[in-house]
């Protein structure tokens, strides 16, 4: 049977059978944790989440995220998820809603504000606030209502007076205070 | 788990068709419940009385360790009944909040014969109704509970139980001795019950009630982690998007699914039709074509490549303009109105003795839902049981569609409801659901519906616009002589198996303001045929007829060079209670407070010579009141909103928190849609698919806070007050614009208006 073997030699060299290359993927940091993406490479980055890691905090706002429900931060930056292709993503850092608290538990001094101030609606569109508000007080740690104004998210409850509040409350170090 | 584990102890009559119930639970667990009369045979709700307490109904269960569980039954859409129904339960029980975990209930539905039987009562969200309801029976289940947790502790002590008392979560003896709760329940399970229903706590006791709490499913929002609907997985289900035609009575002439099926991910494309005879809302809203895929990245890719021609329906030409211009020509014209829905004294005669006279006409366009959550729906069919996780507001709205479609017993459907991402009306009705049973019928495969946002924006179930004729006649003392109020909009109610004669009550009421406070008054409704589907919307009527009344009264106002305030406490008159066509009272001493103290509070006095704009307005709805003082100033060409002051009576406040959170989001949601909102539409096409072309306010647009009042009045039960801040906000707005530009503003939405006119 010794030809045997070197007839399969042959024909793995020839036949167009070639195994299919192992596909490079797209590796990102999601969260703080490291993921590799080998479907797709289109595929928006909320979908990703959502369909593929089932991180569900992101939420489907509408095409080019216009409520800003779908808002993540990338490489701090808040931007909408479905407007960002994962090819786009190797190499980066994106934090989602579930990615703000620390790994005890512990609430980022946004989200204990939005606690406080109880600066929620139906609650879909809160992630979104949250990640704009996070962004916001980074780029100013004491922003004006004029810098509050601009944060790009809608929401029917009408939450945002109170979103407006949990803002001030973080800028005054007064996060979990009562 | 086993039936044997448990015992039915006993009940007492509540109602006439509600009894209390105590089932004694595994590892020493109290569990006390509402249940329906003839629900005896219903199978227990076995998962809470064990280990997991994932259906547990309208009950407490208090367990040994001393965490105490409560169901809350109604969706919670945002309107913080989630926190509040719970809290009913928890301060009758006298339980320790902090140990308190709430479950949304799914629907409870039981086999009668084939027939439905609700087994939690009543469970609609979002129709201003909860509380209300909830103050009926729920406070029983914490008495009862209560009671058992006494009568434990007064055998264990050898004491009368009433020389005992409850404080947080532990039953205290006069000598000091402590026994919690948990310590209790297994004992006070096995206790028979009184004769008759444990006495209510006298209200000045209550703990919970009246004091502000946060949101119960805060900090699971702010991680991410609520799921709602369209975040529920069943790990296998299909993802199923839609292509919709346009019009909601065209056809699919043409279809090609080639492209759409060489997309990787996509299985299947389905066709949808409306079943025929369907009243609007139980079945899909246009025929549609589904494109199902194993995520919903490539379902999305599928429906790009779908290559659709539809066919307009007989509706097909149908336009906002014209339908416009034929609500003008009706209130122009000679025709009868369609319905006279109030007709006090004699409004022709009255119009003869005038001093003085008045009319206007207001115009308020077609609007729609855009809930943050779009329609979606999650089902998994298998041969005796279908499985639903629905965004709904009517969970049992959605079960018939479910049975219709599925042939299945009552008690064979499971619908779960978690926290829904914004209701406002639009999931009373259940479209999605219908589509989402025939797309799983016709995979036979677990799926998950989901729509775009632009679908979403398309197919609505949209608020008719309207056309309101208002005049008036003042004798020479100013008193109001006669008013004649016209209205003409397309029913909400039409096509819905309402009789023709019931399609006004959901455009005019019969005790809107100022019924009853003027000797000649009548109010006419005339419909307009439309194809376009309507149904119920956040605060409608009120909110349409609350601008056209309440801006009318400015202008009467300043057609006489007097305070708005005045002339509005001169026509609500001594306080007093006046009946109202549906049942109780309008209290017009109640509706003036409300308004004096919004006036006050926005420094009033100076509303002639203040250098910004201030409008007042205020309305009452079914015994509740409500107010709203507005500051505005016009910057060029820019409106800027500085002050806006609420106040509100709404009977016994259950959580101010939560009552502020529901009063200033009215507000804001009222000012959005009245400063930029209007839905058209064009040879039958709805002209506006996202948010650009339906810009909901963005924070620089709304005032940077709601200045709420809240009138003590724990003399009276609690009335809802999900929508009560939406009738007057638009009203204030448009009266302190008019005085801050002199621009008298007729038109919704209010901003292109202003701008046109200025």
């Amino acid at each position: 049977m010794a030809p045997v073997q070197a007839q399969a030699v042959t024909v793995t060299s020839d036949s167009s059978i070639v195994p299919e290359k192992i596909r490079d993927g797209i590796d990102l940091e999601i969260n703080g944790e490291h993921y590799r993406h080998t479907g797709d490479p289109q595929m928006p980055l909320l979908w990703y989440l959502r369909d593929v890691l089932r991180l569900t905090g992101t939420k489907y706002g509408g095409e080019h995220g216009q409520n800003g429900a779908d808002l993540v931060l990338l490489d701090g930056k808040a931007v909408s998820a479905i407007d960002q292709p994962m090819t786009k993503l190797a190499g980066r850092q994106v934090v989602t809603v579930e990615g703000l608290a620390g790994n005890d538990g512990s609430l980022h001094p946004v989200q204990q504000a939005f606690v406080d101030e109880d600066a929620i609606g139906c609650g879909y569109c809160t992630p979104g606030w949250l990640i704009a508000a996070v962004d916001l007080l980074r780029r100013k740690p004491n922003p004006g209502d004029d810098d509050i104004d601009r944060l790009p998210n809608l929401c029917r409850c009408g939450c945002q007076t109170r979103v407006r509040s949990a803002i001030k409350r973080v800028a005054a170090g007064k996060a979990g205070q009562p | 788990m086993s039936n044997d584990r448990t015992t039915v102890h006993n009940q007492i009559r509540l109602s006439r068709r509600r009894f209390l119930q105590v089932l004694a639970g595994t590892a020493g667990a109290l569990v006390v419940g509402i249940r329906m009369a003839d629900a005896a045979d219903a199978p227990l709700p076995l998962a809470m009385l064990g280990d997991t307490f994932n259906d547990l109904g309208a009950y407490v269960r208090i367990d040994a360790d001393g965490n105490v569980l409560i169901g809350a039954r109604d969706p919670d859409t945002g309107t913080g009944v989630a926190t509040s129904l719970p809290r009913i339960i928890a301060d009758e029980l006298d339980a320790d909040w902090n140990r308190v975990s709430v479950v949304s209930l799914g629907l409870g539905v039981t086999d009668n014969n084939g027939q439905p039987r609700w087994t939690y009562g009543r469970q609609i969200g979002g129709s201003g109704g909860s509380i209300p309801a909830a103050w009926n029976d729920l406070r029983h289940v914490g008495a009862l509970a209560r009671w058992l947790l006494l009568q434990a502790a007064a055998r264990r002590l050898g004491l009368p139980a009433s020389n005992l008392r409850c404080d947080a979560g532990t039953v205290i003896a006069p000598d000091g001795r402590r026994f919690t709760y948990g310590s209790l329940a297994a004992d006070a399970s096995k206790i028979a019950l009184p004769a008759s229903v444990p006495l209510l706590k006298n209200a000045a006791n209550y703990h919970l009630i009246g004091k502000p709490v946060g949101d119960v499913d805060a900090r699971a929002i702010v991680t991410g982690l609520t799921r709602y609907a369209i975040d529920e997985h069943y790990g296998d289900e299909l993802i199923a998007v839609l292509a919709h035609c346009p019009w909601p009575d065209g056809t699919l002439a043409q279809i090609d699914t080639t492209d759409t099926l060489a997309v990787k991910g996509v299985l299947k494309v389905v066709q949808l039709k409306p079943e025929p005879g369907q009243p609007l809302g139980s079945t899909v809203i246009a025929p549609a074509v589904a494109v199902l895929a194993v995520d919903t990245w490539s379902a999305l890719q599928g429906r790009e490549k779908l290559k659709l021609e539809w066919k307009p329906g007989a509706s097909g030409g149908e336009s906002s303009n014209a339908l416009e211009q034929q609500a003008s020509a009706l209130l122009a014209g000679k025709t009868d109105p369609t319905t006279r829905v109030r007709n006090d004294g004699d409004v022709e005669a009255a119009g003869k003795k005038a001093a003085r006279r008045l009319e206007a006409t207001y115009f308020q366009p077609w609007l729609g839902h855009v809930t943050a959550e779009p329609m979606n729906c999650l089902v998994r069919l298998d041969k005796d049981r279908a499985s639903l996780v629905v965004p709904t507001q009517a969970p049992q709205k959605a079960w018939a569609v479910v049975q219709r479609l599925t042939g299945l017993s009552p008690a064979q459907i499971d619908i779960r409801v978690p926290r829904v991402g914004g209701g406002y009306g639009r999931r009373l009705d259940h479209d999605y659901v219908a589509e989402a049973v025939m797309v799983a019928k016709a995979v036979d495969k677990p799926v998950r519906l989901m729509w775009t946002r632009e679908e979403d924006f398309d197919h609505d179930y949209y608020q008719s616009g309207s056309v309101h004729h208002l005049s008036v006649v003042l004798d020479r003392k100013r008193q109001l002589l006669g008013w004649n109020q016209r209205m003409a909009s397309a029913s909400a109610l039409a096509h819905r198996n309402t009789p023709d004669n019931r399609l006004w009550t959901s455009e005019l009421h019969a005790d809107q303001l100022p019924a009853a406070l003027v000797p000649n008054y009548r109010s006419d409704w005339y419909a307009l045929n439309s194809a376009m589907p309507r149904g119920p919307m956040r605060g409608m009527p009120h909110t349409s007829n609350a601008f056209a009344v309440e801006s009318f009264i400015d202008e009467i106002a300043h057609s006489m060079k007097e305070d708005p305030l005045v002339t509005h406490l001169r026509m609500l008159g001594e306080p007093r209670e006046l009946p109202l066509s549906v049942g109780g009272t309008f209290n017009t001493g109640r509706l003036a407070n409300v308004l004096k103290l919004v006036a006050d509070r926005i420094e009033w006095k100076n509303w002639l010579h203040s250098v910004n704009g201030l409008g007042i307005a205020c309305w009452h709805i079914d015994g509740a009141y409500v107010a709203h003082a507005i500051e505005v100033a016009m910057q060029n060409q820019k409106l800027v909103i500085q002050r806006v002051v609420c106040a509100a009576d709404v009977g016994r406040v259950i959580n101010p928190l939560g009552l502020e959170g529901q009063l200033a989001g009215a507000t804001l949601d009222a000012l959005s849609t009245a400063l930029n909102l209007a839905i058209t539409f064009k040879d039958g096409l709805i002209q506006q698919h996202n948010y650009k072309d339906y810009p909901l306010a963005s924070m620089a647009q709304l005032p940077n806070a709601v200045e709420v009042i809240v009138v003590p009045a724990d003399d009276r039960p609690p009335a809802g007050a999900s929508f009560l801040a939406m009738p007057t906000a638009a009203p204030a707005l448009a009266n302190a614009v008019f005085r801050a530009s002199a621009v008298r503003v007729r038109r919704l939405p209010l901003m292109k208006e202003l701008l046109r006119m200025l």
